[in-house]
């Protein structure tokens, strides 16, 4: 890229609330600095104005859940240098993800009035199913202050700094008492991937998972201990599967628990 | 055996304590004790005697924590909580340095040094002890750290003998308390006895005695030296955990294959919160971060913890990607590398890491079991290989 060229940023919708993209907005007093380093190119939340492509940083939002968004996601990979997929609908499926574990077609014919008129795929899936993706930042919303993160390490040519490991790390640096052992309170934090800051045991509730399945989440030792706390086979099912259903340890977890 | 400064003790009374804060206040010290927070005895900054838990004590389990009332008003009447002192003397997250590009120039700055003297209230045996391992791992080996040099060179200690045992501790095996022998500048035994409350005081240092100079008390009888012995009597009694030691060492070497380590990782979340909790526990990591102009860097410094992958992270991946090589690693650096590396154990016997683990795993059980299987279990002639 020329030297004083600014890189290219694209934000691309698929299936979703738009509380992703949403978050870089939210990201107020960097906001300037952000418009500073980079052309933002495409982005449909801040500005109607649309750059062709190609782009170099390529941020996509939401899962593929019709077989025009299956196509699409590839015109924006091959229009994309580099290409991050942001929150739980891009990384994971979403909450819409829930359809994967029954039959789409049921849904249409309550919801719609001319359910023919539905063009759908029978499952959600994340973009790392349909395309390579250069790298998943996680959560549901994702972090502003990590989606900074990730832009300023693609900027600055390094590696972000978003560890995979559990949320329990989270509380511990931040001092945080373990609402499971001083309460009793099931917490998914264990298994779950850090990113939040520990944002629901710091508020004396569990961790719902937002941010998916940890680097190494042992799933079923976690149930036993949910189970020893007083938990029922279906808050297991319900607990792990939310935003994160379709990432494969949760998914496999909530079906071990299905009658 | 015990390291003070000569054999007389003292009497504080209990209504005496807050002169004991005040001064330490007043001499520019940073006063931080246990209080209550979030249902649990955490340590945090101490403005006065009524913020200690008072009348307070806890149940501690396997993977259970709970604070309970006690029947008198004692104020140091519970054991060791979620926090422990590295909290203060290396805390989760520090700066190393920060650095500026401007024309071309790049400017380094590092951080100053501490200068915010501390005072610890409270601090117990296990604890003492457990300071003494990492001043031996940040101060006394090859390399050393200055900032927690600084910080530990500020540090005043008023220790606390145990009046009881916590339901997870086992310091006794470990030989790290209930009392307190050394490490301290003052130790206090709390005594609750006919309508009294009142201190039995030790001095360890002179920085110890230039401080108790100032506090209204007076010399200890012999009655209340042999109330303060039965006090801590009655914790040595209580003390029901049990690791055997003996052996320790090659008992973890000649166990690297045995399938119990299967077992343990069956139920262990790799979540990281026994060495979080542990006192001695020191792994950190190093992160570096830029703004988006990329003008401004900085270096930082946090806990990390042997259970994430990222610790053994070497190019191309985790040298230990399992959690049984993860659990293993723990255990056996904790009760038998860490010999050979620092001359002691790792481990203090405080029981944290038995409390905080959500499932329960219980470090003494799971060195039970390793001895009890290993009858059972041929240990392989090669020596250790790998991770499998
Ligand atoms: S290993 Fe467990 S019992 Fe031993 S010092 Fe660490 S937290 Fe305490
Ligand atoms: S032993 Fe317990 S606290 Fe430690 S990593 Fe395993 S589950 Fe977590």
């Amino acid at each position: 890229m020329a030297q004083n060229k600014k890189p290219k940023l694209a934000v691309w919708k698929f299936a979703s609330c738009d509380g992703c993209q949403l978050s870089l907005l939210d990201c107020e007093d960097e906001l300037l600095e952000v418009a500073g380093a980079v052309e933002i190119a495409n982005f449909m939340e801040a500005s109607g104005a649309v750059v062709k492509g190609p782009y170099d940083l390529s941020l996509v939002e939401g899962s593929i859940t019709t077989p025009h968004d299956a196509e699409r996601i590839h015109q924006i990979r091959r229009a994309s240098r580099f290409l991050v997929t942001i929150g739980a609908c891009a990384t994971a499926g979403g909450i819409q993800a829930l359809r994967n574990f029954s039959d789409v077609k049921k849904f249409t014919s309550i919801v719609y009035a001319t359910p023919a008129y539905i063009e759908t795929l029978s499952k959600s899936t994340p973009i790392s199913e349909h395309i390579p993706v250069d790298f998943e930042l996680r959560g549901c919303p994702i972090s502003k202050q990590q989606l900074l993160e990730v832009v300023s390490a693609f900027l600055n040519h390094r590696k972000p700094n978003t560890p995979a490991h559990s949320v329990c790390i989270e509380c511990k640096l931040r001092g945080n008492v373990c609402v499971m052992v001083a309460n009793g309170t099931p917490c998914l934090g264990p298994v779950t991937h850090a990113g939040c800051g520990a944002l629901c045991p710091t508020y004396d509730r569990g961790c719902y998972g937002c941010f998916g399945p940890m680097e190494s989440p042992n799933t079923k030792s976690l149930s036993e201990g949910w189970s020893r706390l007083g938990a029922k086979e279906g808050d297991l099912v319900r607990a792990f599967r939310s935003f994160n259903a379709y990432a494969d340890p949760f998914r496999k977890e909530s079906e071990a628990h299905e009658k | 055996m015990t390291d003070r400064l000569h054999d007389q003790e003292y009497i504080l009374d209990r209504d005496h304590l807050q002169d004991l804060l005040d001064t330490l206040r007043n001499s520019g010290r940073r006063v931080i004790g246990p209080v209550l927070r979030d249902g649990a005895i955490v340590y945090d900054d101490l403005a006065s005697v009524k913020n200690l838990p008072i009348g307070r004590t806890d149940i501690q389990e396997r993977g259970l924590y709970r604070v309970m009332h006690r029947e008198d008003q004692a104020l140091f009447g519970y054991n060791v909580g979620p926090h422990s002192w590295k909290k203060f003397l290396s805390p989760p997250r520090t700066r190393l340095w920060q650095g500026d590009r401007s024309s071309g120039m790049v400017q380094i700055s590092n951080e100053p040094p501490e200068t915010q003297k501390m005072a610890f209230i409270g601090v117990r045996s296990c604890e003492l002890h457990a300071i003494a391992i990492q001043d031996r791992v940040f101060i006394q080996s090859e390399f050393t750290s200055p900032p927690y040099q600084a910080r530990r060179e500020q540090t005043f200690i008023v220790a606390v003998n145990c009046g009881q045992a916590g339901g997870t501790c086992f310091c006794m095996s470990m030989k790290t308390g209930p009392q307190a022998t050394r490490g301290f500048d003052l130790a206090l035994t709390e005594v609750i006895e006919n309508g009294r409350h009142y201190f039995v005081v030790e001095v360890g240092t002179e920085a110890g005695m230039t401080v108790f100079e100032q506090l209204p008390h007076t010399v200890a009888g012999e009655a209340q030296k042999s109330a303060a012995e039965s006090a801590v009597a009655a914790a040595t009694a209580q003390m029901h955990r049990q690791m055997d030691t003996s052996d320790i060492k090659d008992l973890l070497y000649r166990n690297y294959r045995n399938p119990r380590w299967d077992d343990v990782a069956s139920r262990c979340l790799a979540c990281a919160n026994c060495t979080m909790v542990c006192p001695t526990c020191f792994c950190s990591t190093v992160e570096d971060t830029t703004n988006l102009k990329g003008d401004h860097a900085e270096r930082w410094q946090r806990w990390d913890s042997c259970f994430t992958m990222d610790l053994s992270y070497i190019h191309g991946g985790s040298v230990r990607a399992s959690t049984r090589s993860r659990y293993r690693q723990w255990m056996t650096h904790k009760l038998a590398t860490w010999i050979d590396q620092f001359g002691t154990s790792g481990c203090v016997g405080c029981g944290r890491c038995i409390s905080w683990c959500p499932v329960g795993i219980d470090i003494t059980e799971e060195v039970r079991a390793i001895r009890k299987s290993e009858e059972s279990f041929l240990p392989p002639t090669e020596g250790h290989h790998g991770d499998t």
